[in-house]
């Protein structure tokens, strides 16, 4: 099922007939799904139901899935922990990886934009939980992807911190206008950020919802299982 | 507010009320028992025991052919350092467990590398360096003396040796226990194969370096120890050698205390080097 609204913008990712499966069993069972740049899809899933075996795949960690699966060079991938190298100070883990023309200045302004210039100089170790998954924002968003990956990326945050991220993710989203994918088991945090909200059970897609309709809070944990359907 | 029965202004405290105690005293330390620091009152030990040595050597109660005196042991130091012959000794143990050192940390960390990063590498070289450690280092000597001759060469190569395995061992297994998580992070920012090794598998690997090279550094001085003594014409396992032969307990204590205390400056090298390659693990910003 594919919405009418983002057909004009470019393409981000077509997936075909995804498969993946582990030791004989199948995880992903032919997914199908298109994302346009600048529109913001939350994955929704129980743990288990494959969402983050997607994530990876379109983050090229997976090379063992089968169908076809297109995605731009341009990609960012933030995980639920941070995974800064501990070795390097935190400006340093912004441009890792960059060409270094231009790697610090661009590296300083990623962190800017998420409020950490001052520890720029710092080491991850010292960081707080929050200010770690900023700086691993920071380093997504220095690559100007095409496709941010979001991998339950506030999972680990305390309530207060994670509604503070949300309101920081949301707005570099509507400056940077990539096309997003976030992975996320939280109904609430997908309505909260997401234009377009799929559950993934079993390996499969459910529909797709635009946010901002109705019930959708309702039918959404009805599509989980977590409330009976009637 | 009207409705309610007023209670007494002060409530006086039930007849049972536990006592309380000031918090701040439960984890306070106890107090020590002479205002002296740390360090002094450690030291009290050690010198309490050249003490009562010194006095019962001084009292005629150890025959010195058994133990020397510290003064005596004193006496030696000065004697041997006023002509020279103590620092020419020290200065060709130390080169050569330099020299051993620097290849069998060489060979030690390059073979961990190759075993570390390759499939081919790790089947070649990691049974091998198994059933290597395994061999007693100080049973070669035989071996390297009929390889090398008696000069400089066969005790260097044993120092390697004995320098090599630790490295190799705790450097491999830093090299493997990398975290896999650091590593998918260095790939979706676009690491290459090479970028990755540079930026996340050796600086991941060198706390495990660091553990081998202390572990290298004190079978260096082992193996130097017996080398010296078993055939050599300097050093100062050879010193402690000559004095065996005429009974120069002082000058063999001399060289023990010179052994024990280029171990602990081995070790404060290695602290050292600690204390600057993981400074990231404390976070202490000192750049």
């Amino acid at each position: 099922m594919t919405t009418a609204t983002t057909t004009e913008a470019a393409l981000a990712v077509r997936a075909t007939g995804v498969h993946r499966s582990f030791d004989g069993r199948e995880v992903l069972s032919g997914i199908d799904l298109t994302l346009h740049q600048g529109e913001f899809l939350a994955l929704l899933g129980r743990s288990g139901s494959g969402k983050s075996t997607l994530l990876r795949a379109m983050a090229g960690l997976d090379p063992d899935f089968t169908g076809e699966l297109l995605v731009p060079e341009r990609r960012s991938v933030v995980f639920q922990d941070h995974r800064l190298q501990p070795w390097k100070r935190v400006l340093d883990n912004v441009v890792l990886g960059l060409p270094r023309a231009g790697a610090k200045e661009a590296g300083l302004n990623a962190l800017a934009e998420v409020g950490l210039t001052e520890r720029a100089r710092d080491w991850p170790i010292t960081l707080s939980g929050g200010e770690a998954q900023r700086a691993a924002l920071a380093r997504a968003l220095v690559r100007d992807p095409a496709l941010l990956l979001l991998d339950e990326p506030f999972g680990a945050l305390d309530a207060l911190t994670r509604l503070k991220m949300h309101a920081l993710l949301r707005e570099l989203c509507r400056k940077h206008r990539p096309a997003v994918l976030l992975v996320t088991h939280d109904v609430d945090e997908a309505i909260a950020l997401a234009d377009r909200v799929i559950v993934l059970t079993d390996g499969r897609l459910g529909p797709s919802h635009e946010v901002g309709v109705g019930e959708l809070r309702g039918v959404l944990l009805k599509e989980l299982g977590v409330v009976e359907a009637g | 507010m009207a409705t309610t029965v007023t209670a007494p202004p002060v409530p006086k405290s039930p007849p049972d009320s536990p006592v309380l105690i000031d918090a701040a005293t439960l984890s306070r330390p106890n107090r020590t028992w002479v205002p002296l620091p740390r360090w002094l009152r450690r030291l009290a030990g050690p010198a309490l025991v050249v003490a009562v040595w010194q006095l019962l050597g001084a009292t005629g109660n150890i025959n010195p052919r058994v133990l020397a005196t510290p003064a005596q042991v004193a006496q030696a130091a000065w004697e041997l350092a006023k002509d020279g012959e103590l620092a020419s000794n020290l200065l060709a143990s130390l080169q050569r467990v330099g020299s051993g050192l620097l290849i069998g940390v060489g060979l030690g960390v390059l073979l961990a590398v190759l075993a570390g990063l390759f499939r081919l590498g790790e089947e070649l070289i990691d049974s091998t360096m198994q059933v290597v450690r395994a061999l007693p280092v100080l049973g070669l000597l035989p071996l390297v003396i009929i390889w090398f001759g008696v000069g400089e060469e066969p005790k260097i190569a044993l120092v390697a040796f004995a320098a090599a395995c630790p490295v190799y061992i705790n450097t491999y297994a830093g090299i493997r226990g990398v975290d896999n998580r650091l590593v998918e992070s260095g790939r979706v920012v676009g690491l290459n194969r090479l970028g990755l090794i540079r930026h996340v598998i050796l600086p991941g690997a060198v706390p495990g370096f660091l553990v081998g090279l202390r572990f290298a550094l004190t079978s260096a001085w082992l193996v130097i120890i017996v080398a010296e003594q078993l055939n050599a014409t300097s050093g100062i396992g050879y010193l402690m050698n000559q004095a065996q032969a005429w009974y120069r307990t002082d000058i063999i204590v001399l060289g023990l205390l010179i052994y024990g205390v280029l171990g602990l400056l081995a070790d404060s090298l290695v602290r050292l080097l600690e204390r600057r390659l993981l400074v990231w693990r404390r976070g202490f910003n000192g750049a």
